[in-house]
């Protein structure tokens, strides 16, 4: 039977039309945020120039298109309609009459689809695995900026320890199937996802000590929420069944985290020794605070710029390892979505098919880039201070 | 200075034998172990006869005294029949020794390679060969352009250049190898058919068609990041007293740019490119598996896919040497370049 195609024109106002509720967000947030940028502080700053108002605009459309993945894709990114293998981009499905917007790959799954749930898999892990290596980074870089000596050399050598390692030779070495056999990665999931417990209790225990009304509550709170987390995550026996992670996933996660954490360690150092010489913070000294308030509530906030910087580029990187790793078919499963696997499997038959390999490629690069500008305009808003 | 390079000197030894101990422990753990024994006996071995495998070719012996072995501090030992004592070789493909001998990386020895059944210099310094060439030409194409759009875009800040090569920069620094290689290899190999999408041939020799896809792949990434960094720099250099003194003296635009600020522009970005070699690493990972160009990074996936333990330790051993010493290269460097810093 022949395929029936659908013009050119026709698949490009059919992909604009799938995307109609990213577009209705997309309208809303940024249509409020015009309204109110001067009370928006530093995000309502970017609206000031061009390069900010693409960042903005490119994030925010990757993250609803992840928030709406369901409704925007036609098919499932997993179902296989034979007929439909190594189509070109615009064909119809014979049986639905929906349109392969992108075409089909070679096991005639919808590209178009596969590349909006790859989304999700993306939006989820790199920026958890951000926050989680910034908390690694910050917990172990303030007190190796500010008490400096042995501390600082033990941590140091071994942040370098890691950077030394090529970022690709870690991943073949950690993310395999056979350490799934072994405890390693659980150990180290226990390990990285116990510092956002202790950054948090630290952190209210240093500023409540002595309003014990307030501390209990906010210690209770960060200790069930925490613990809760911490065994869906780690032992994966969450008793509410909500928290749960694949063992592939949780690999791939701690990999990550392990990969990136020594530098936000080195970033938070830095600015800690430079931040520590200020005069506000020889005030704190002498009204006789702990050393851990002055980390956390006098050095911590002022070295906020920065990080946030830093952040924004560091999930695009991590965006781009998922990818490494995905490329190289390491941890996820092999019919995943998301986008390295994508464009793992496409690469492999450029010469005779090129479309299912451009929406992946395309996607991952719009997102980082848009991340990158994200950054460079928090560095300019901030610089102008 | 002699003291400083000294004192980086034995934090490298010192680092390296730590990594080294990682890896090692890490290919050694039993999953992997299994692998290797399953592909290296016949197909449905029986779970015991793997086992005997491993313990014949040495593989149960004491975590440290194999550590030991590979570094050459404690004796190699053959396979000695327990029946006959009669000794055989370890690997016959790649002269194990017959008799008890120390030969470990001390001795210059860096084992066996049994996913290609040779020793691993025999694979491994070849391959570097063929990654150094590709390196020269990645640093030939990269340095002078990255150099060249720092400079223009940082020589008058704010201005329409300056606008459009930066985000061209941040767009080039976006673009990791996968993604530039695939939409390099549609539009040049695929669409316009002027290149060679893939660089096997280039082991035989190097052309232009089979060899400039690789390199520009390879070079794309850190372009965007070497140029951001040296339009930093000369953005600095060009708020400098002694730049608008030039300027006041009456010289034109062109030779301040070039006689008083370019040589000190041009000191960080100096340090920039020495650090890309760790990243240039990973890039040629990739690269050279997209392309099926047959150098380190080819040999490193292909070590790591079989748990080829020998050939994965002189990879990794090699990778970490290189960013080192590139760091090292880089802080004395910066020092010998710029008199007002001091090494301590």
């Amino acid at each position: 039977m022949q395929t029936e195609y659908i013009s050119a024109f026709d698949v490009v106002l059919g992909v604009l039309w799938r995307f109609w509720p990213v577009w209705v967000a997309l309208i809303l947030v940024m249509g409020a945020s015009f309204t109110y940028k001067k009370r928006l502080g530093l995000y309502g700053q970017l609206f000031d120039s061009g390069v900010g108002i693409a960042g903005v605009f490119i994030c925010l459309f990757w993250l609803f298109t992840a928030i709406f993945a369901s409704t925007i894709s036609p098919f499932d990114p997993l179902a296989q309609v034979s007929v439909m293998k190594d189509t070109l981009p615009g064909a119809i499905e014979p049986a639905s009459k929906l349109v392969y917007y992108f075409g089909g790959d070679k096991l005639a799954r919808d590209v178009f689809s596969r590349m909006v749930y790859g989304s999700q898999i993306v939006l989820i892990i790199a920026p958890a695995a951000t926050g989680f290596a910034l908390m690694v980074g910050i917990t172990l870089g303030l007190p190796a900026g500010y008490y400096g000596g042995k501390i600082d050399t033990l941590l140091s050598f071994l942040a370098n320890l890691v950077l030394a390692f090529p970022v690709i030779l870690l991943f073949y070495l950690l993310v395999t199937p056979g350490i799934m056999d072994t405890p390693i990665p659980y150990a180290m999931a226990g390990l990285f996802f116990l510092f956002p417990i202790i950054f948090f209790c630290v952190l209210f225990w240093t500023r409540y000590k002595n309003r014990p009304d307030r501390l209990y509550i906010l210690l209770g709170i960060t200790l069930v929420v925490g613990g809760w987390i911490y065994t869906g995550l780690v032992f994966d026996k969450d008793p509410l069944k909500i928290v749960h992670i694949d063992p592939n996933q949780l690999n791939i996660f701690v990999a990550v985290v392990f990969a990136s954490s020594p530098g936000v360690f080195r970033i938070v150092r830095g600015l800690t020794m430079d931040i520590k010489t200020r005069d506000y913070v020889a005030a704190a000294q002498t009204r006789g605070e702990s050393p851990w308030y002055i980390m956390l509530w006098e050095i911590l906030p002022n070295a906020r710029g920065p990080l946030i910087v830093d952040a924004c580029l560091r999930i695009g990187y991590t965006t781009i390892l998922l990818g490494t790793l995905g490329y190289f078919g390491l941890g996820l499963a092999p019919e995943s979505p998301d986008w390295g696997t994508a464009i793992k499997d496409a690469s492999r038959l450029l010469r005779s098919f090129i479309h299912p390999a451009l929406p992946p490629t395309i996607a991952l690069m719009s997102f980082v880039l848009g991340l990158n500008l994200l950054a460079d305009s928090l560095r300019e808003q901030s610089m102008k201070d | 200075m002699f003291s400083f390079i000294a004192r980086r000197i034995g934090t490298i030894l010192l680092t390296m034998l730590c990594l080294t101990l990682v890896v090692f422990f890490l290919v050694n753990l039993e999953p992997n172990l299994k692998k290797l024994a399953i592909s290296q006996t016949e197909m449905h071995t029986p779970a015991d006869q793997l086992e005997s495998w491993l313990v014949n070719h040495g593989y149960r012996q004491n975590f440290f005294v194999r550590y030991g072995q590979w570094l050459g501090v404690v004796p190699k030992h053959p396979i000695t029949d327990p029946a006959t004592g009669k000794t055989t070789q370890r690997f016959s493909f790649c002269n194990d020794p017959t008799e008890p001998k120390f030969s470990g990386v001390l001795q210059g020895d860096f084992g066996c390679s049994t996913k290609f059944k040779t020793t691993v210099a025999a694979k491994l310094f070849p391959a570097l060969g063929a990654t150094g060439l590709l390196m020269f030409w990645v640093l030939a194409v990269m340095v002078p352009i990255s150099l060249l759009i720092g400079i223009l875009a940082g020589m008058r800040e704010g201005s329409r250049t300056d606008r459009t090569l930066s985000v061209a920069s941040i767009a080039s620094t976006a673009t990791p190898e996968y993604v530039s290689g695939v939409i390099f290899t549609v539009i040049f190999a695929s669409w316009l058919g002027w290149l060679n999408g893939s660089a096997a041939s280039a082991s035989q020799g190097i052309t232009f068609y089979n060899f400039t896809l690789p390199v520009i792949t390879l070079a794309i990434y850190g372009i965007g990041y070497i140029a951001r960094m040296t339009r930093a720099s000369m953005v600095e250099v060009m708020t400098q007293q002694y730049i608008r003194t030039a300027r006041l003296k009456g010289l034109s635009f062109s030779s301040v740019v070039i006689k008083h600020a370019l040589r000190n522009a041009l000191i960080a970005p100096f340090t920039v490119i020495m650090l890309q070699f760790p990243w240039l690493l990973t890039g040629v990972v990739i690269v050279e598996v997209m392309f099926r160009y047959q150098g380190f990074g080819y040999t490193l996936v292909e070590a790591a896919g079989n748990n080829d333990i020998d050939l994965l330790l002189g990879c990794s051993l090699v990778s970490v040497f290189i960013v080192l010493i590139t760091q090292l290269i880089s802080d004395v460097g910066y020092a010998f370049l710029n008199p007002r810093i001091r090494v301590q």
